[in-house]
């Protein structure tokens, strides 16, 4: 296959803004998870320990939360819903099975749209917990019932995104041709045509 | 009580248990009898010499709360307040604050890092700071408003019940210091059976309502009132009513963290498992097969 033959999926500034989200997004889980739960607490020995650990963690997650702007961004108007999405979820079940026949998906489906929307969710709802229990910085500013509740919308929303990063780096080693997109940049037409039809028709106009 | 700082009941962020072999050690208590407290402060000098702290000097805020609060380097305060219990008359309630030492302990429960925060068998509650990391959780946690952040080095403090004079046989250093008997210091069960001589003689003074305030909201606390207002504590500046560990911090702290966590075990083998039996989704077959049909 020529290489002139592969379509062109994300910008060379596309691929470094969702990278470097990435690399924040480990450095600010982990960091995070170690706080969870005594289970992950051996994370903080990533860091230097749990006082380095409670120190970078909320600036580890200002930056992700910055970094994300940029995707946020770069993405918006794609990932609005359409009626091909609710055939997708529809067909949730064929999806999985690798059964996408006859399914009519722009650039991108309904399970990354809605793993989009996710994203923006808890970044926002993690960047506004967070500061509000940020010490020694913000916290003792705010009444103590209000850290009770920012502490639990922090570490749920916090889960909520872990999960849905699991979900979406499974999905990109699940649906092979697909880590490229966003390493390399590019696509193969096979791809583009199998996996999201109505932009391949799109681009190719 | 030789060796009893060697029992441990709890221990912060720990899942396996504590070194506890001996498990009868006996339960310590403080009674604070505020019918007999004259609000002299010699308490909160002596804690401040004994556990070597000294707070910033602070500005009078108009009442003789002197420092108006609690902080890192102050972990007992006297809280006065005017109380009106009907019109013309005046009572002048003063509550000595501090840690008082749940035996269900929502700092403990809230902190993450490992042994920052220990129960010891004989029910004090200590913060160990060389293993504090300072995110302030344990604030969260405390039914009582008690643990301080230090501006000097982001380690949480509050007051110890003495545990290092505990541990050698000796009183809390504020007992010691108290010239009227207002602060007594022993096993809970005397304590108890002490504050129970002094309800009777302040009811038969009129104060009907006098009772010992050992809260079960948070399993009872080894630092006790004798409150002459058993019935409204909150008019002791604000003492709860019913204290118990904020349903947010439980939700936050209980069985909710090792469900989510499983959680993303089960999400990753998952994956794991979608992967080897319905396999890749893959796409380049078909780009071959079109590679052939249109004869490249």
């Amino acid at each position: 296959m020529k290489a002139a033959d592969r379509i062109s999926r994300y910008s060379a500034q596309e691929r470094a803004n969702h990278w470097v989200v990435a690399l924040l997004f480990v450095l600010a889980g982990a960091s995070g998870l170690a706080l969870f739960h005594p289970a992950f607490f051996f994370l903080s020995n990533f860091f230097g320990g749990g006082t380095w650990d409670r120190i970078l963690h909320p600036f580890l997650g200002v930056l992700m939360f910055l970094s994300f702007l940029g995707l946020m961004v770069r993405f918006w108007s794609h990932n609005h819903y359409t009626p091909a999405d609710r055939e997708w979820l529809r067909r949730f079940r064929d999806v999985l099975n690798n059964r996408e026949e006859g399914l009519d998906t722009g650039k991108y489906n309904a399970g990354q749209k809605t793993l989009f929307w996710v994203m923006v969710t808890t970044t926002i709802l993690l960047l506004i917990s967070g500061i509000i229990i940020w010490q020694p910085w913000f916290a003792p500013y705010f009444p103590i019932g209000l850290l009770r509740v920012a502490v639990v919308v922090h570490s749920l929303s916090a889960w909520v995104l872990i999960a849905g990063i699991f979900v979406h780096v499974y999905a990109a080693i699940w649906v092979k041709g697909t880590v490229r997109a966003m390493t390399r940049g590019d696509v193969s037409r096979a791809w583009a045509k199998k996996h999201h039809p109505a932009w391949y028709r799109e681009i190719s106009k | 009580m030789a060796s009893q700082s060697l029992d441990i009941t709890r221990r912060s962020a720990t899942t396996t248990q504590p070194p506890n072999i001996r498990g009868d050690v006996p339960q310590v208590a403080k009674l604070i009898d505020i019918s007999k407290c004259i609000g002299c402060k010699a308490c909160q000098a002596a804690c401040m010499e004994w556990n070597d702290y000294r707070d910033k000097v602070g500005t009078c805020n108009g009442t003789y709360n002197n420092p108006p609060d609690l902080d890192a380097d102050q972990w007992t305060v006297m809280r006065f307040t005017e109380y009106e219990p009907e019109a013309g008359k005046l009572e002048w309630l003063i509550r000595k604050d501090g840690c008082m030492h749940c035996a269900d302990p929502g700092c403990l429960k809230a902190c993450p890092a490992p042994g920052a925060i220990v129960q010891y068998g004989n029910g004090i509650v200590d913060f160990h700071e060389e293993h504090c990391i300072g995110c302030g959780y344990c604030i969260t946690g405390c039914p009582f408003n008690i643990p301080r952040l230090s501006k000097k080095d982001g380690k949480a403090y509050k007051c110890t019940l003495c545990s290092d004079r505990v541990a050698v046989g000796l009183e809390p250093a504020c007992i010691k210091a108290c010239p009227t008997g207002a602060l007594v210091f022993g096993t809970k069960d005397d304590m108890t059976h002490h504050a129970e001589g002094r309800i009777t003689d302040l009811k038969s003074r009129g104060y009907a309502q006098a009772a010992l305030y050992d809260p079960p909201g948070v399993g009872g606390t080894h630092v006790m009132y004798v409150l002459p207002h058993g019935d409204k504590p909150e008019i002791y500046e604000g003492l709860p009513k019913d204290p118990h560990i904020s349903a947010w911090v439980s939700v936050w702290k209980g069985v909710t963290k090792p469900i989510l966590g499983l959680g993303l075990g089960v999400i990753a083998l998952g994956g794991f498992i979608h992967y080897v039996t319905k396999g890749p989704n893959e796409a380049d077959d078909e780009d071959a097969k079109e590679d052939e049909h249109e004869g490249r």
